[in-house]
């Protein structure tokens, strides 16, 4: 094994962290607005269903990648009604929509198991190595707009303190509603990404357990999109790894260190009185306005 | 602009909680014809399907009790933890520690046969425990969110199960499958007649759920559990221990699950296998159990009960009209998202403002 073949190994695993990527800034960008959405493994496997039934039948992939984004975009607003409007528990909302969004990608999914994509299906500019690049941009896009425009600020002054966020103007439900929203769509592309291009076929699980890794790559990227460009592309490689180090860990195990790595980045905030990001405050806590 | 004003009653009659509940299972029921309807599913069929499949036959019957009991223990352990506003989502996990103890009991630990049985349940309970103590301490002594902590000990939990079939436990007798050996007879728990029900974990289930519900009731324990479920602040002014609240209701709760897991190894596989084989994500779906219950440990007898027959009758439709199981979970999840929907309306009072 020479490091060319490492190397090639690392590159490779950059595809699976594309939409780990993707969909881990959905969640930042929701939960920065003080909404924990737990039902982004639900709205992956939606996303990942709508994007291949879209593609299959128009053999648009490009459709197809738009049409998981609307579809996560649009189930989200399941949680972002229950969570924001009728102030439910966000942890109950969140698994809620991860039972409906897998639930139905498994019901509807079933008649296309196994089906591949044909490869004509396949377009220009939606190769993996492009969309490393896409999302790369869309990461720098969304650090900035988070951190240095108008709109970034009140996402974050609502995540944080929305009573005084409302107080200053802030349309704190307006903010959130948009945030899980974009949150959805971005989960949604994820799961699309999965099934037209990173495995452009249809089988059911296929994108199984990147939501729980995106919940936890959200934590260990401390809420911020440049960190999770770094934190995706280590968790991704981790998995890829986990082939690799066979000789000298079992697969299994070191599968799991991203969520191990989670509790003690968790553990380590708490401990540690580190200058660094915690959660943003009112994260799980519905907003009501005062008198 | 105008907006929901929403104001939580004081009081919330069982009646109003009924009728809420009632109507919010209806119209899940009703959503999810609109979904059998666009898979090409004759509707009456279907539900008469789910129907027979769950209380149809003497053997429906049992087989929705089969799968009521690992929601009714894991549900009323759930039940004390949400009342005492500790977000446990790890019931999972906690059921697959309990099941990894069982199996190390069974296999490998050389304990006497008479004690197997005793010693599997002594051991699964204090293995699932064990899982839960891990985000209480994390969450009492360096405020880490438990929400997050359980969830992911729920993927390590399954990490470990996964590893431990294809490695050091993998049985030689079991070519080509990932499982362990099977567990010798005397540790596979009784069955009640000729039926899957175990009897031996269903008495725990009814008696936890008794007990449960005499402790947060009748009990100062139960006192403390439920003031700092309300109002951690106003528990910590009367002195209350927070930590001491949230250890009690975790070793409960930790441990039912660990026994559920007990009983799903010892009693319907007898032996370890995929995760998610042992549990057809019980620990997920008895929060919505608890929830259901509105947290009321005897409630949940019922509430597991339904989801119970909602499993078997999953089984019935996936055998009989070819629906994939996972009809279940979306159904699952939209009368869960009606429920908690319900709950705004029964509890809550709601006017419109400008």
């Amino acid at each position: 094994m020479n490091w060319q073949s490492w190397l090639i190994g690392i590159f490779r695993s950059m595809g699976y962290g594309t939409p780990l990527l993707i969909a881990t800034l959905g969640e930042i960008y929701s939960e920065r607005s003080g909404v924990l959405n737990l039902g982004v493994e639900g709205v992956i496997a939606f996303g990942a269903f709508v994007g291949f039934a879209i593609t299959f039948q128009t053999s648009n992939p490009w459709l197809g990648l738009m049409s998981a984004g609307l579809a996560g975009g649009l189930i989200s607003l399941i949680h972002a009604f229950l969570s924001i409007t009728l102030r439910a528990n966000q942890v109950i909302s969140g698994l809620a929509l991860t039972m409906i969004g897998t639930g139905l990608a498994g019901l509807f999914g079933r008649g296309w198991e196994g089906t591949p994509l044909p490869f004509l299906a396949r377009r220009i500019l939606l190769t993996q190595n492009n969309f490393i690049f896409f999302t790369l941009i869309l990461a720098l896009l969304l650090w900035f707009f988070l951190f240095k425009t108008r709109v970034g600020i009140s996402i974050r002054a609502t995540g944080e303190n929305p009573a005084a966020a409302d107080a200053s103007g802030i349309n704190v439900w307006r903010i959130r509603y948009w945030c899980v929203f974009v949150g959805g769509v971005l989960a949604g592309i994820a799961g699309g990404y999965v099934s037209i291009i990173y495995r452009p076929a249809w089988t059911e699980g296929t994108t199984g357990g990147m939501g729980w890794l995106v919940i936890a790559l959200t934590i260990f990227s401390f809420w911020n999109p440049i960190w999770a460009i770094l934190g995706a592309y280590f968790f991704s490689a981790i998995f890829h790894l986990s082939f690799r180090l066979q000789a000298w860990i079992a697969p299994e195990l070191l599968k799991s260190s991203p969520y191990i790595l989670t509790i003690i980045t968790l553990f380590f905030i708490g401990i540690l009185k580190l200058k660094i990001k915690k959660a943003p405050a009112a994260l799980t806590q519905p907003y009501e306005r005062g008198e | 602009m105008r907006m929901l004003k929403i104001e939580k009653k004081t009081y919330t009659s069982t009646k109003s909680i009924l009728f809420g509940s009632l109507v919010a299972l209806l119209m899940g029921f009703g959503i999810a014809s609109l979904i059998f309807w666009a898979y090409g599913v004759n509707l009456l069929y279907a539900y008469q399907k789910i129907l027979k499949g769950s209380f149809g036959s003497s053997f429906a019957v049992s087989e929705t009790i089969r799968r009521a009991i690992p929601l009714l223990l894991c549900g009323v352990g759930l039940s004390l933890a949400f009342r005492a506003s500790f977000w446990n989502i790890g019931a999972e996990g906690q059921i697959l520690a309990g099941a990894i103890a069982a199996t190390w009991v069974a296999l490998f630990s050389g304990i006497p046969e008479p004690l197997l049985i005793p010693a599997m349940f002594f051991f699964g309970f204090l293995a699932g425990v064990v899982w839960g103590f891990i985000p209480t301490f994390l969450k009492s002594k360096w405020q880490v969110n438990e929400i997050i902590t359980t969830l992911m000990l729920n993927f390590i939990a399954a990490s470990i199960v996964l590893y431990l079939i294809h490695g050091p436990w993998r049985g030689e007798e079991k070519r080509g499958f990932a499982y362990t050996n099977t567990f010798p007879q005397v540790a596979w728990l009784k069955m009640i007649g000729t039926t899957r029900v175990p009897w031996l974990t269903l008495i725990l289930g009814l008696v936890a759920a008794t007990l449960v519900y005499i402790l947060v009731w009748k009990t100062t324990w139960g006192y403390e559990i439920r003031v700092i479920g309300e109002n951690p602040d106003a528990g910590r002014f009367a002195g209350m221990s927070h930590f001491k609240v949230v250890l009690l209701v975790m070793f409960i709760s930790g441990g039912l699950a660990g026994i559920a897991g007990v009983g799903e190894i010892a009693g319907i596989h007898h032996l370890l296998r995929n995760p998610e084989h042992i549990s057809l994500g019980y620990g997920f779906t008895a929060i919505i159990v608890a929830w259901l219950a509105r947290s009321n440990p005897l409630a949940v007898i019922l509430t597991s009960l339904f989801f119970g027959a909602m499993f078997s009758g999953g089984d019935t439709i996936k055998v009989s009209l070819g629906i994939p199981f996972q009809a279940i979970y979306a159904i699952n999840g939209i009368i869960l998202s009606l429920l908690i929907a319900s709950i705004v309306f029964t509890d809550y009072k709601i006017s419109i403002r400008r």
